[in-house]
């Protein structure tokens, strides 16, 4: 079968086949409902292991060989550790070493840590990228050099492709801050901790062999046990895993932009306004300095009017930890820990809970608790007139971020954009954005320094502003207006090459991300 | 080899900015590197831009470098100018349309409670400027600038006041101290200017020089708009006179004080508490009240505490000071909200035009409360407080219809 190139229902033109498997065009939002049956891993049996539950090996390199590593396999790694994992380029150093070829990573998220793996991508150890491609590696991605097509999920869309079998993880390796020798592991204790293992929770249940990698190898029995031994084939216990520092940052502060801590004020004035902010509602703001300052405004408002959040979806940070401790919000349903304050809040507090993508984002669920959250904050590289957004790549053209949940948290009540209407003096609304990630059909607030736009189709919203005095515009003013200041800029030029391919989270192909001409 | 020209920034920290390195040539007409983060976007329109600058001044052949971090049209040329004028005399000026919002004038009893400082030689400064709503915006080329930048800062401040959308802000410029800042005025003062701050003022001559380079530009290039000064007493001497120094001319709209350099005259320590500087302060606001302009505060440096901001507003105000300097944009919100009348002075200014209100119905010549009659300037002074409760959100614009006479 040859790759042919059609039309998606969001407009945009995408190939049949990827990496020479089929692809499945974007079909609309909620469209695309595939029936049968989920993937299911292998039959294990338990007499095949050691009977003391000692499943310790002594390298990560023997590990991987029991593991049977080979040519063409998918080998999965997790970002939990952020900017400071050490063990996703040591697993393709040894793989490098012992000669194997053409595999497929399939990271939860990748860092600029992980710019090594360029070496892996050159010397054929690795054949493409499932996951996200930031910074360097998102670079080397656009100028055409990885040998195979990148593909980009969601959080939700990797645990909904690892389910129906469109990816099969042959060999997982899980960093884990504590573990014990039968695998049972978790984030909260040991020097590299990072909160939660969430990411890994699907490669655990599915992949085909298991490792759990530490640096703080405990006695049996490690609780919590955030993955269960009883899905782990191999423990290895390592020098080091992770760089704390790179890890959880104690120092995630708000903002000192007086122009971001603008847009920050103005997202929750609007909030209030539009009676958002009510008795049990809930929200999602993520790590940025202008999302924490949007907590902290959250705060202030609900301590004005004696207003309790029922929960709060994380990325934790000390200011999520703070509200939770002085009762703003009954509970934390934590993704992801972004300090100290959040590891320590989630090791001692129960109402601190830990999710993973199962919980959270799970298009294969039977509900989707996405839907269930009021106002969610989120980020943009660009929105075009159609309130179509774009958040992997920039305006000319390279490819620098990764989905990460951002796609999930679009099913919520309330999407708002808080973003500068310009970075340096690239505007970032756009006609039409350079790559499509999220349908304007989902997102519904628009917030920048020079005004708001609410996306038309949100009727209630603007019936209920429209005596407000906060400066709500039309898109196409806010669009003129930036362009006035910085100019238009020229569209980013292409090569045919496709590079990479941005997956729904149904798993259908919403677009596609071209090599850039030089 | 030619005459080299540099102009503009660069480094880890600068942002929206250029750097620009020129040198003219005998030969090989023009040559342009240009590095930028932008170039795929907008490295055409930047080329075009520079050529179009250097055959304004006639220059055929040089070889530029622009080193751009995301420059905006104004900069860059503002840049390049810098530059030409350093390998060539010329008095030539490039200039970009002025905006609509930028042509227009603002009045003599405006509210100016808070004036945001702008280094003049800092462009990412400039763009979000008016986004933060503060009364006044004052482009600075004296104390923020360095003494080698200044001829730079000069261009850049001209072209800001012609491209720069502050968003409604009084557009002022803070020049140098006299005579050098007479230089300064031909750069701002054909450029629709509201209001000219003047450092270190000390005399009433002074003024008087400004005023007449003022006229003469404005008559020389048929302009027609007013000028406003505020002079800033920054002296033991300026306090002395200050006086005749708000009285010194029709166009002084409000007299400042600057408590940095003030305190160092005096040869003390600035503190929290201001009572060294209480006296000059009384003598300004005195001043000031007495030529009937508005007395302006120095500015509050610590930009991180805004609870004590908070107070030394609320003291300025209790002085008789209406407006404060601002060093940074957060402080803006806190001083509009300080300075803003409280309950008991709305209460009352509300009983005064309430009874001007009556008093025109009824066709009176008199306003009169009770017994007691209300001098105009009572009444005037009343309605900008009843402005000052709206704007702030405090009063309703349509407080009249529940207000009991």
């Amino acid at each position: 079968m040859k790759s042919k190139m059609i039309k998606n229902a969001i407009g945009r033109i995408i190939p049949t086949e990827i990496n020479r498997k089929p692809a499945i065009p974007f079909q609309g939002v909620g469209k695309y409902k595939p029936t049968g049956r989920k993937f299911a891993p292998k039959i294990s049996t338990c007499t095949n292991y050691p009977l003391d539950g000692n499943k310790q090996v002594p390298s990560l390199k023997e590990a991987l060989i029991k593991a049977g590593i080979k040519d063409g396999m998918t080998i999965s790694t997790h970002h939990h550790f952020r900017n400071g994992d050490l063990i996703a380029v040591e697993v393709f150093k040894i793989a490098s070493d012992l000669g194997i070829k053409n595999l497929m990573w399939f990271p939860s998220a990748s860092f600029p840590c992980h710019e090594p793996i360029i070496e892996y991508l050159k010397d054929g150890t690795i054949h493409h990228i499932e996951g996200s491609m930031n910074g360097p590696l998102g670079r080397f991605t656009s100028l055409g050099n990885m040998k195979g097509m990148g593909v980009l999920r969601s959080h939700g869309g990797r645990y909904q492709a690892v389910q129906d079998g469109e990816v099969q993880i042959d060999i997982a390796v899980i960093a884990a801050p504590t573990a014990d020798p039968f695998g049972n592991a978790n984030g909260v204790e040991g020097p590299s901790a990072c909160g939660l293992l969430g990411f890994a929770l699907a490669d655990s249940q599915y992949a085909d062999k298991v490792i759990v990698v530490t640096d703080n190898l405990i006695e049996f029995p490690c609780i919590p046990w955030q993955i269960h031994g009883n899905y782990v084939d191999y423990v290895v216990k390592m020098e080091q895993i992770g760089i704390p520092e790179k890890i959880v940052s104690g120092t995630t502060e708000i903002t000192k932009s007086p122009d971001r801590l603008l847009i920050a004020e103005l997202t929750a004035k609007f909030c209030e306004e539009a009676g958002l902010i009510k008795n049990g509602f809930s929200f999602q703001a993520g790590a940025g300095g202008t999302a924490l300052s949007i907590g902290v405004f959250f705060s202030e408002i609900m301590r004005r009017k004696g207003i309790k959040a029922r929960f709060a979806r994380g990325g934790s940070n000390k200011y999520l930890v703070e509200m939770l401790d002085e009762g703003l919000v009954d509970y934390i349903l934590d993704g992801q820990t972004f300090d100290l304050e959040g590891v320590r809040s989630m090791r001692e507090n129960p109402n601190h809970v830990y999710t993973s993508p199962f919980t959270s984002y799970n298009y294969h669920g039977k509900g989707n608790f996405a839907g269930i959250v009021d106002i969610v904050i989120l980020g943009a590289t660009e929105v075009d007139l159609n309130f179509n957004v774009n958040v992997v790549t920039h305006s000319d053209g390279y490819l620098l971020h990764g989905i990460g949940g951002w796609q999930n948290c679009l099913f919520s009540k309330n999407v708002i954009l808080p973003i500068p209407l310009f970075r340096d003096r690239i505007p970032v609304i756009k006609d039409e954005v350079t790559t499509i990630c999220g349908p304007g059909e989902l997102i519904d607030i628009i917030v920048t320094e020079r005004g708001i736009a609410i996306n038309p189709l949100r009727k209630d919203l603007i019936d209920k502003m429209k005596d407000s005095k906060l400066p709500i515009k039309p898109i196409q003013q806010l669009k003129d207006e930036a362009e006035r200041i910085c100019g238009k800029p020229k569209p980013a030029e292409f090569e045919d090459k496709i590079i990479a391919a941005i997956k729904w989270v149904d798993g259908t192909v919403i677009d596609v991300v071209r090599q850039v001409k030089e | 080899m030619g005459k080299i020209g540099t102009a503009g920034n660069k480094g880890k920290s600068i942002r929206s900015d250029c750097f620009i390195t020129l040198e003219i040539t005998n030969s090989g007409g023009i040559k342009i590197d240009l590095q930028s983060k932008v170039k795929s976007l907008f490295g055409d329109s930047i080329v075009k831009l520079c050529k179009d600058n250097l055959k304004f001044f006639k220059i055929k052949n040089a070889k530029i470098t622009i080193e751009d971090t995301g420059a905006l049209d104004f900069v860059i040329v503002a840049r390049i100018e810098a530059a030409i004028k350093q390998c060539i005399d010329t008095d030539k000026e490039y200039l970009l349309d002025v905006i609509s919002q930028n042509k227009d004038h603002t009045g003599k009893d405006q509210n100016r409670r808070s004036r945001l400082y702008l280094p003049g030689d800092t462009p990412k400064l400039f763009m979000n400027a008016g986004i933060h709503r503060p009364d006044g915006i004052i482009l600075d080329l004296e104390d923020s600038v360095a003494p080698l930048k200044k001829d730079e800062a000069k261009i850049l401040v001209r072209n800001a006041l012609r491209s720069v959308n502050f968003y409604g802000a009084e557009r002022m410029v803070r020049i140098n101290q006299i005579p050098k800042g007479l230089d300064d005025l031909e750069y701002v003062v054909p450029h629709f200017v509201n209001l000219v701050l003047v450092p270190k003022c000390e005399s009433a001559e002074q003024i008087q020089k400004i005023n007449e380079k003022i006229e003469k530009i404005l008559k020389e290039k048929k302009l027609n708009y007013p000028v406003y000064l505020m002079p800033i007493i920054e002296s033991a001497l300026g306090v002395i006179k200050a006086y005749e120094i708000a009285s010194a001319a029709e166009n002084i709209v409000a007299l400042a004080i600057g408590l940095e350099d003030y305190t160092a005259d005096l040869g003390t320590q600035r503190t929290i508490e201001g009572e060294e500087s209480f006296f000059a302060r009384c003598q300004v606001v005195n001043a000031a009240r007495a030529a009937g302009i508005q007395p302006i505060d120095s500015v509050f440096s610590d930009v991180s505490d805004m609870e004590a901001l908070k107070n030394v507003v609320l003291e300025s105000k209790s002085l008789g000071f209406e407006g404060m300097g601002c060093i940074h944009p957060r402080q803006i919100k806190v001083i509009h909200e300080s300075f803003a009348p409280n309950d008991r002075e709305i209460d009352k200014a509300k009983k005064i035009v309430n009874a001007f209100y009556i008093a025109t119905e009824k066709g009176l010549g008199v306003v009169s409360l009770g017994s007691k009659m209300i001098d105009p300037p009572v009444v005037k002074r009343a309605q900008k407080t009843i402005e000052q409760a709206i704007e702030t959100g405090k009063l309703s614009k349509d407080w009249r219809y529940d207000h009991e006479i």
